[in-house]
């Protein structure tokens, strides 16, 4: 059951990349991008799907990618064409059919009611393509495994009548007169006379006559010809199926009679006790009318039989059953068992020896548990790479040396192999971007809105990590694009602006970094408004003097909604502030820009890869760590008429018009109790999170670097305070410093009313 | 001795399908992801199968075109080839037959059925 289980779960890897594909193409053909090509491509998908679902018993499944398909197949054919309206419904359509994967490949349930009627649009473009009225609604309600018989709204059971109760035939006893005479073009199909002979002769018990009587001459014999008749009498305990089913690949191919040979018993005789009386009075006259007309029978070819019209065939042989043999031949001397013509296929050679099928595949699949000790093995390779050169430098190598030229190539290779290995955790956004379409679609739809989504970059490659966490904030970012950003059709056409908005997502790699832009043409951040509500919540003084840039901002601020009512969409309690931390959780950055009436542009900034961190190398007390640039906004030195003492231990630094609390890392890591000097050190002006600005005072700036992360928690432990760690050129391990858990903490212990006595405390 | 069965088919899940059936019957699975590559495999193959199992719907080249081809050479008319089609359709099987398919097989196949077809039309 193994086998199956892993092969289901192909099913559903290869399903999704199907309904990629499905609807990659129906955007195609819905922007006029599309040839042949990719019309069968989408068919394609739909009827893998389908086949696979049959293959699962996945009959919902099954049912909607079947109506979908034949929808599908009419748009193949160029009978409908590729509306607006006609791909919108299908691309309707590709979502639910990927609804339908997800509750069959997760035991959940589809929306049974809405896919119905996507059933039944899907239905309605078949009949529009041929011409037809529509077919009535409701009829796209799955109806079992049969599909579309046409007979769904019938509720009948058949009933299986069998002429063998009939006319006393019992089963076992089954006589059949096969005539098969092959034709050249069966041969030609690879099948072959001997092969069917002997499945006949597995059904029960056979005798076969070969007819030879056309083979020519050997001059004039066509070796591909086919020249020989077989008669077979067959009996057996299946029935007239089964026997059909034997020849079911060479009937078309052949000349074939199969009949039914009655058992030579005589008249018929029915026992007429305990039977219904006007029945054995009907039975009685059948009786009656066969005994009487014995020479009819005779002379008119199986007359008697008109009167039994349910049983004509049998009758005849009844009657006449050396004239059921459309070939009266003369008595086979010696009936041949299976008489089979020269074998024709000698036996092919032992297959071990045969070549293994070339997979054309250029992809492999590895393990991702792999690739990461790759990388963490190379992050040690180029530690000990700049170790060496360092020590090598200071034991008073010679930069000319040969030994110091093979070091510096060491170096640039070590950095190659880093970048390579990188490379195979990058992926490109694309993943990301592929269910983007559909969010839009329902995004609009349910906002009442008309928006069109263009997308740019989508193979820009980042860290396979960055993109799963990216999905989450670019998902909310465009939900709110579309919610609040695009206005409604008839105020868009009422400020002259095409009826359909356009939301634009754009990846692109800038400076060792990936940017993403969602920008969209609607009516642009309004800042009046914004303001007021800001001012409302008490998130800003009512007096601020803000700019338009700040203003923008504020939309990031915790606890802000510009939504006037709580919308489906983006009343979910999660605001912009939560797409702001979760991008800043990455490393990232996120930002916007607006002009009214022309639209807003959102742009967040990613780093590459999560394994490693840019980072400005700082001393604090006697130790060195790491401040991850992303938090960091500006350095500064802070002159003496800058700080402030706000009570206690606590500090503020002034920076233009602002106060900003400052932050001793020194003590807050414990580095020292002593407050290090303000005019001494080095401020580092950072964002929180929650956007709060502060300022970390720490005692120099060593430089700025790339670093590698390594985990603390897995290697040693929880710190407080600390993000993770990593290893220096010189070999020293440094700490990579949690801004936000430092500034949070400094903030609770350090506030303004109780400070330093808790401190000393401790 | 087991016997060679070329499977022809772009879906990946299929192609795992064919090949627990047919391995677990005893038979050795060639594959193959399209007729075009299909016709590279069988080029390349030392022996000709003793059966080809073909999908109908494929990129770059179909079950119908890969027949065809294989019909075209004398040497290989006498290949079985069996055709995988979805349903019953019998336009399709019409088709299959004409290009010179020797049988067909409906998906979802039953496994004793495959078995069955495959000894149907093998030597």
């Amino acid at each position: 059951m193994d086998a199956m289980a892993e092969i289901r779960q192909t099913f559903f890897e290869e399903c999704s990349e199907q309904l990629a594909e499905l609807e990659a193409g129906l955007l195609a053909i819905e922007n006029g991008e599309a040839d042949s090509d990719t019309v069968n491509a989408v068919f394609r998908a739909v009827h893998s799907i389908k086949g696979g679902a049959g293959a699962f018993s996945l009959d919902e499944l099954v049912h909607f990618a079947h109506i979908f398909e034949t929808t599908l197949d009419e748009l193949r054919s160029d009978r409908l064409p590729a509306t607006d309206r006609v791909i919108k419904i299908m691309l309707r359509s590709a979502d639910a059919l990927a609804d339908l994967v997800s509750a069959a490949r997760d035991g959940g349930k589809a929306d049974a009611e809405k896919n119905a009627g996507l059933a039944d649009e899907l239905k309605a473009l078949v009949a529009e393509a041929k011409g037809e009225a529509p077919p009535a609604a409701g009829s796209g309600a799955p109806s079992g495994p049969e599909y579309d018989d046409g007979m769904g709204d019938l509720d009948f059971t058949p009933i299986a009548v069998d002429l063998d109760d009939l006319l006393g035939g019992v089963a076992g006893d089954n006589h059949f007169r096969i005539v098969f005479k092959p034709q050249a073009r069966m041969y030609a199909k690879a099948n072959e006379a001997t092969r069917v002979l002997r499945d006949v002769i597995d059904l029960g018990e056979a005798t076969i006559t070969c007819h030879s009587g056309e083979v020519p001459l050997l001059t004039s014999l066509d070796p591909e010809g086919a020249y020989l008749t077989f008669e077979i009498e067959l009996k057996t305990e299946h029935d007239e199926d089964k026997v059909r089913e034997v020849f079911e690949f060479v009937e078309f191919d052949s000349e074939l009679t199969i009949e039914r040979v009655m058992a030579e018993s005589g008249p018929l005789e029915f026992d007429l006790d305990g039977v219904d009386p006007d029945i054995a009075e009907l039975l009685a006259r059948m009786k009656s009318t066969e005994d009487a007309a014995p020479q009819e029978a005779e002379t008119q070819d199986a007359g008697a039989s008109d009167d039994a019209p349910a049983a004509a065939a049998p009758a005849e042989a009844v009657a006449k059953p050396a004239a059921a043999a459309p070939k009266p031949a003369a008595k086979p001397a010696a009936p041949a068992k299976a008489a089979a013509p020269a074998e024709a296929k000698a036996e092919a050679g032992d297959a071990k020896g045969g070549p293994a099928a070339g997979s054309p595949s250029q992809t492999i699949r590895v393990d991702l548990e792999r690739v990461d000790r790759l990388i963490d093995l190379v992050g040690e390779l180029v530690i000990h790479q700049v170790m060496l050169s360092q020590r090598a430098y200071q034991a008073g190598l010679a930069r000319a040396s040969e030994v110091a030229v093979g070091l510096d190539e060491l170096e640039q290779l070590t950095r190659e192999i880093q970048d390579s290995v990188m490379a195979i955790r990058a992926q490109p956004v694309k993943s990301v971007f592929q269910r983007l379409p559909r969010l839009v679609r329902e995004v609009a739809d349910i906002s009442g809105k008309s928006v069109r989504l263009v997308t740019e970059g989508e193979w820009t490659e980042v860290d396979k990590t960055v993109i799963e966490r990216l999905a989450d904030p670019l998902t909310h970012m465009i939900r709110n694009a579309i919610d609040h950003g695009v206005e409604k059709p008839e105020k868009r056409l009422e400020s002259g602006k095409p009826e359909e908005g356009t939301v634009k997502v754009a990846a692109m790699h800038r400076s060792g970094r990936i940017v993403i832009e969602i920008s969209d043409d609607g009516a642009g951040i309004n800042r009046k408004r914004v303001k007021e509500i800001a001012i409302n919540k008490g998130l800003v003084p009512a007096d601020a003097n803000l700019s338009d840039d700040e203003i923008d901002n504020l939309i990031f601020l915790p606890g802000f909604s510009t939504a006037e009512k709580i919308s489906e969409l983006s009343g979910r309690g999660v605001g912009m502030d939560v797409v702001k931390r979760s991008i800043q959780a990455l490393g990232g950055r996120v930002s916007i820009s607006s002009r009214p009436g022309k639209g807003s542009t959102f742009t967040m900034s990613l780093p590459l890869t999560l394994a490693v961190l840019d980072g400005m190398i700082v001393s604090v007390g006697q130790q060195t760590v790491v401040v991850p640039l992303t938090a960091i906004i500006e350095t500064l030195q802070p002159k003496p008429g800058e700080v402030k003492n706000f009570g206690g231990d606590a500090r503020l630094i002034q920076v233009r018009d602002a106060f900003l609390p400052l932050v001793d890392v020194g003590r807050e890591l414990g580095y020292s109790y002593e407050p290090a000097s303000a005019t001494a050190g080095v401020a580092i002006l950072v964002e929180a999170e929650n956007g709060a600005r502060s300022a970390l005072l720490v005692d120099a700036i060593q430089g700025q670097r790339q670093v590698v992360i390594k985990s603390l928690e897995a290697n040693y432990g929880r710190v407080p305070g600390i993000a993770a760690a990593t290893i220096l050129g010189d070999g020293r391990v440094a700490l990579i410093l949690d801004v936000d858990a430092v500034v949070a903490t400094s903030r609770v212990e350090g506030n303004f009313f109780n400070s330093g006595m808790q401190h000393a405390a401790e | 001795m087991s016997r060679t069965i070329l499977t022809i088919d772009d879906s990946r899940t299929m192609r795992e399908m064919l090949r627990a059936t047919l391995s677990t019957s005893g038979f050795t699975v060639v594959q193959a992801e399209d007729g075009r590559h299909g016709i590279e495999v069988l080029e390349g193959m030392a022996v000709e199968p003793d059966v080809i199992i073909t999908d109908i719907n494929m990129p770059r080249m179909d079950g119908f075109q890969f027949i065809e081809e294989v019909r075209g050479n004398p040497d290989r008319r006498a290949i079985p080839i069996l055709v995988l089609t979805t349903e019953s359709d019998s336009e399709k099987k019409q088709r299959a037959r004409l290009a010179g398919a020797t049988g067909w097989i409906v998906k979802p196949f039953d496994p004793t059925k495959l078995v069955d077809a495959i000894n149907r039309v093998a030597a």
